[in-house]
């Protein structure tokens, strides 16, 4: 059941984040991009990190996709108003695409996705108080010294 | 679950949905009856005994109405917009706990969508996704005082957000859970939020009223300067469903403030009254009248906040926009941290009071500012007067 | 100079911080409103009550009979003459033998108009008239219309019915039933 939630979802974040990219209105890509991170908000809550699920709703569909949103808005682009591109730059575009492409295929293909052990894993530590204990306690040293050094 | 359990939550989730639905409806009657008294007017009587029928009329009116498209909108964005607003305001709800447990086959069922463990931050999420609704029907209508109007309703809803969600936090600190119940649960005794958190209640009404575009912060559809905002191109049902959608709103940010800060549905002497239930009707049906009884005090404090939604709307003029940023961004959000730091100390201090400790000041130095300036004003006319 | 003393200086000096809460402005004004939510409402339910006319309300016109029924107009013409808009026609004719039920002087009006659109309802035909002819009723206000050719009334409507004895206003006066 989980793992056809999963794939269901892959599936449609996979899907939106296409349609982000190949929408001709630039308010459209702006939608589906606010689809897809509600589908990343999925599995979120898949893993049960409720707390990440939530924030990521208010923070990045709720605030950041709207001032985006927003801007696209008063910028007014349409489809007919899209400038000519040069071939030059379409050339560029695509080799500059096709680099960053073969990066990240370089840099996924030997990750280790690792995997957890059912035993020690603890299913809860998604929720606020656990993800609180761990921030404020365990990391909090970390977070401290990330400060300092910036 | 069992399936009785079962079968008594669905109830449960069907009767929050059906009242959310009812009570909003009766809002627009309630909104009209409450205008017209505020202005010395008895309001609609026609339509049934004291005009009750008058919801299912304008309702049918709105069904009747011409659905009209304009040509040049984007169509699926444009019926899309009324719809997500919908979804957004009936969303919230699920969260909001409306009475204590009830026992079924020996086992409690709580008068609640859900109870999750960050019940608060859904609630938040939810709100922050309605201003989607106006946005892409603002945008969709391919109009330039419909863009204003969403644009407006964007800007708003994000400033005010930021002061809300502070305001939270420093209840959130108090009760160390984003549960609702749990919050309500520690609220039990006259142990009100509102006792130790005075300024947070007011700048989370201020937010609330914000965030459902109400007077005074309704510039998103201000008639005076964009037609009619968001949804001017908008008409017939889906026109009803924006302004449906605000009541129902309306209704979700009355119930959260009473959940937050007026304990929800503990009252006085609740304690009191379990146990004579208990005692004469028997545990299991004793306990659900007792939970009965506060769901009932719960609305009765939900209904309070709407007549004061209301109530405000029929006596405050509408900001305007350069005033409602500076409120938001330069009073609330600051004001809003120092009430956080002041409880945080207060809690370090083993005191909940601490945010009284701002009241005490602003107060003081308004009387004294004021002493000051009529003393000047004083001197000032009888300059003039020689 | 000032005229009045009513004349006040804007106060210009920068808000109070009471002023920059708002909150005792709002609560102040939320006072106000809710005094008015009590209040007794002065609104009258219309088709069930109605407002009383002023005694000196001047509404339809109607031409009177007099106590035999005869038409008491006879076409003078001072009414049309005393009409500030111009609103009275009329054409005499004279009356023929055996009519003498019908009209109470030797010459009537053959054709009685008036414009309702150009009249004014000032009540000057009224004192014009010699023959107590013609009045604007206390309680009838005159109907509205929907098409043009609705709004010139003719004698048909304006000469009162035999069943239906109009009231000219003036008992309320006289204390005598017209």
């Amino acid at each position: 059941m989980a793992d056809k939630t999963f794939y269901f979802l892959t599936f449609l974040t996979l899907l939106f984040a296409l349609l982000v990219v190949f929408s001709k209105n630039p308010v459209y890509s702006v939608l589906y991009l606010i689809l897809t991170i509600f589908c990343l908000s999925g599995h979120y809550l898949l893993l049960n990190a409720q707390f990440l699920f939530a924030v990521n709703i208010i923070v990045y569909a709720g605030a950041i996709m709207v001032l985006f949103l927003f801007v696209i808005m008063f910028l007014n682009l349409r489809e007919d108003a899209e400038p000519q591109k040069s071939t030059a730059s379409k050339l560029a575009a695509v080799v500059a695409g096709g680099m960053l492409l073969v990066v990240m295929v370089a840099a996924l293909r030997r990750v280790d996705a690792g995997s957890y052990n059912p035993a020690t894993y603890n299913s809860q530590i998604g929720l606020v108080e656990n993800l609180g204990k761990v921030f404020l306690g365990t990391f909090c040293c970390r977070l401290n010294w990330l400060r300092s050094c910036s | 679950m069992e399936l009785s359990i079962l079968i008594v939550k669905s109830l449960i989730i069907l009767v929050i949905f059906g009242i959310t639905l009812l009570i909003a409806t009766y809002s627009t009657y309630a909104e009209r009856k409450v205008a017209a008294f505020l202005q010395d007017r008895p309001g609609p009587n026609r339509a049934g005994p004291f005009g009750l029928l008058q919801p299912i009329a304008d309702a049918g009116k709105m069904f009747f109405k011409e659905e009209f498209i304009p040509r040049q909108a984007s169509t699926w964005l444009f019926i899309l917009g009324p719809c997500l607003a919908m979804i957004t305001a009936l969303m919230s709800s699920a969260v909001v706990p409306f009475g204590d447990t009830i026992l079924v086959d020996g086992k409690e069922v709580m008068v609640q969508g859900i109870d999750v463990n960050i019940g608060l931050l859904y609630v938040f999420g939810v709100v922050s996704l309605g201003v989607y609704g106006i946005m892409i029907g603002g945008w969709a209508s391919n109009n330039k005082f419909s863009l204003l109007g969403a644009i407006r309703a964007a800007s708003q809803n994000i400033s005010y957000e930021l002061a809300m969600g502070l305001s939270i936090i420093a209840i959130l600190m108090m009760s160390g859970s984003l549960s609702l119940r749990t919050i309500v649960e520690q609220q039990h005794g006259m142990n009100w939020n509102i006792l130790y958190q005075p300024v947070g209640f007011i700048l989370f009404l201020t937010c609330a009223f914000a965030e459902c575009n109400r007077t005074p912060f309704d510039l998103p559809e201000c008639e005076t300067e964009l037609i009619g905002g968001y949804h001017t191109e908008y008409s017939s049902m889906k026109l009803g469903f924006y302004l449906f959608a605000e009541y129902i709103n309306m209704f979700i940010s009355s119930a959260v403030i009473s959940t937050l800060y007026f304990g929800g549905y503990n009252y006085p002497g609740m304690d009191w009254v379990r146990e004579t239930l208990t005692g004469s009707l028997g545990a299991v049906a004793g306990h659900n009248v007792a939970t009965l009884i506060g769901t009932i005090v719960f609305f009765g404090k939900t209904f309070f906040f709407i007549f004061f939604f209301m109530w405000v709307r029929w006596t405050l003029p509408r900001f305007r926009y350069d005033q409602l940023m500076n409120l938001g961004w330069k009073s609330m959000i600051p004001i809003a941290i120092l009430n956080i730091l002041l409880t945080g100390a207060g809690l370090l201090l083993n005191t909940k009071l601490m945010s009284w400790v701002m009241v005490v000041i602003i107060v003081l130095v308004v009387v004294v500012q004021g002493a000051v300036a009529n003393k000047k004003r004083a001197q000032t006319q009888s300059y003039s007067k020689a | 100079m000032q005229l009045t003393n009513r004349a006040r200086k804007t106060d210009k000096s920068p808000m109070t911080l009471a002023e920059r809460l708002y909150i005792p402005a709002i609560a102040g004004g939320l006072g106000t409103t809710i005094k008015h939510f009590f209040r007794k409402k002065p609104t009258i339910q219309y088709p069930e009550q109605k407002r009383e006319f002023s005694p000196v309300f001047r509404g339809l016109h109607v031409l009177k009979r007099d106590e035999q029924g005869r038409e008491r107009c006879t076409a003078c013409g001072l009414c049309a003459v005393a009409c500030p808009a111009e609103a009275i026609t009329m054409t005499g004719a004279e009356r023929k033998k055996g009519e003498e039920n019908l009209y109470r002087e030797e010459k009537y009006a053959a054709v009685y108009e008036i414009n309702m659109l150009r009249c004014i309802f000032c009540g000057l035909c009224e004192e014009a008239c010699p023959k107590a002819a013609i009045f604007l009723q206390p309680d009838k206000v005159a109907p509205a219309f929907f098409e043009r050719d609705e709004v010139i009334f003719g004698k048909d409507r304006l000469v009162e019915k035999m069943d239906d004895r109009a009231s000219t206003g003036i008992e309320k006066y006289t204390g005598v039933k017209s």
